[in-house]
């Protein structure tokens, strides 16, 4: 049996179910992270002193990786637009470079994490570790998981450009909606740990 | 890109922590605002797309009151 709406929309939500079902995800993803938002909001308020992020973490690194992300943002753009102009060598160079782009800010990331742990900085050490920790590494398990998305599309689920375009382009557009979110919530995790 | 540049830059102004957590966020959510509008084309979205976010924004909020009114000893937790 084939899946309902995946192209064509229904007429009561005017929507494809993939559509509304990215945006229902999403909406659970605000509510997750907003839970670990409001965490911090109430360690901070209540601990006598607070360290600014930038006395302890590396802002030159994130204002680097801030920019790459911003930067594989666009290039999911460019890739979901190379497919709906129908050109699939193009989308498959724009989707290669957002893969990349975020490997190289898990790479970024490898290094902060390592010299943070040299350093003798782990979660343990203080409640602003505990909640920067907890942040940007549930953050970075979901640019695994964006990653790992994309790049099905890049290699395996490519082929069924061959038999249905449509549906495709589709779920290129959902997964980049995914993508832009991660974006989104570092564009506010950066300021709050690194610069507060 | 820019707006990024720019939320570093004022962090070395060291302002005073309420003002330099209004003008950080205010910052981020410019740039926030744009990924949504433009790279998650919010601009032209069904209603009930509008309306799962909306709802979010309602819980969303709640939730960070949440910590605010412990803090301030609200009304309903001591």
């Amino acid at each position: 049996m084939d899946i309902p709406y995946t192209v064509e929309v229904r007429r009561d939500t005017g929507l494809t179910n993939g559509k509304i079902g990215i945006w229902l995800f999403l909406a659970s993803e605000v509510m997750l992270f907003g839970a670990l938002f409001a965490s911090y909001i109430l360690i901070r308020t209540g601990a006598p002193s607070w360290p600014r992020g930038d006395t302890i973490l590396n802002v030159p690194l994130a204002t680097f990786n801030t920019i790459v992300l911003i930067s594989s943002s666009v290039t999911m753009v460019m890739a979901w637009a190379s497919l709906m102009r129908r050109r699939f060598g193009t989308f498959r160079i724009y989707m290669g470079a957002t893969i990349l782009l975020g490997f190289v800010f898990l790479v970024v990331k490898y290094f902060e994490y390592s010299h943070q742990f040299d350093d003798g900085l782990f979660p343990s050490t203080n409640n602003f570790l505990a909640i920067y920790f907890t942040l940007t590494g549930l953050h970075m398990l979901h640019v695994i998981g964006g990653m790992a998305v994309n790049a099905y599309f890049w290699g395996p689920g490519a082929k069924l450009w061959k038999t249905n375009p449509e549906w495709f382009t589709n779920r290129v557009e959902h997964s980049g909606l995914f993508w832009h979110f991660v974006d989104l919530v570092w564009i506010f995790l950066f300021p709050t740990l690194y610069l507060l | 890109m820019v707006l990024t540049i720019v939320t570093v830059a004022i962090s070395r102004f060291h302002l005073p922590v309420p003002i330099a957590v209004t003008v950080a966020l205010l910052v981020a959510t410019i740039k926030g605002s744009l990924v949504a509008c433009y790279f998650m084309h919010l601009i032209s979205e069904k209603k009930l797309i509008y309306a799962v976010l909306a709802l979010t924004a309602v819980f969303f909020v709640a939730l960070l009151a949440l910590p605010v009114l412990t803090v301030h000893d609200g009304f309903w937790i001591h």
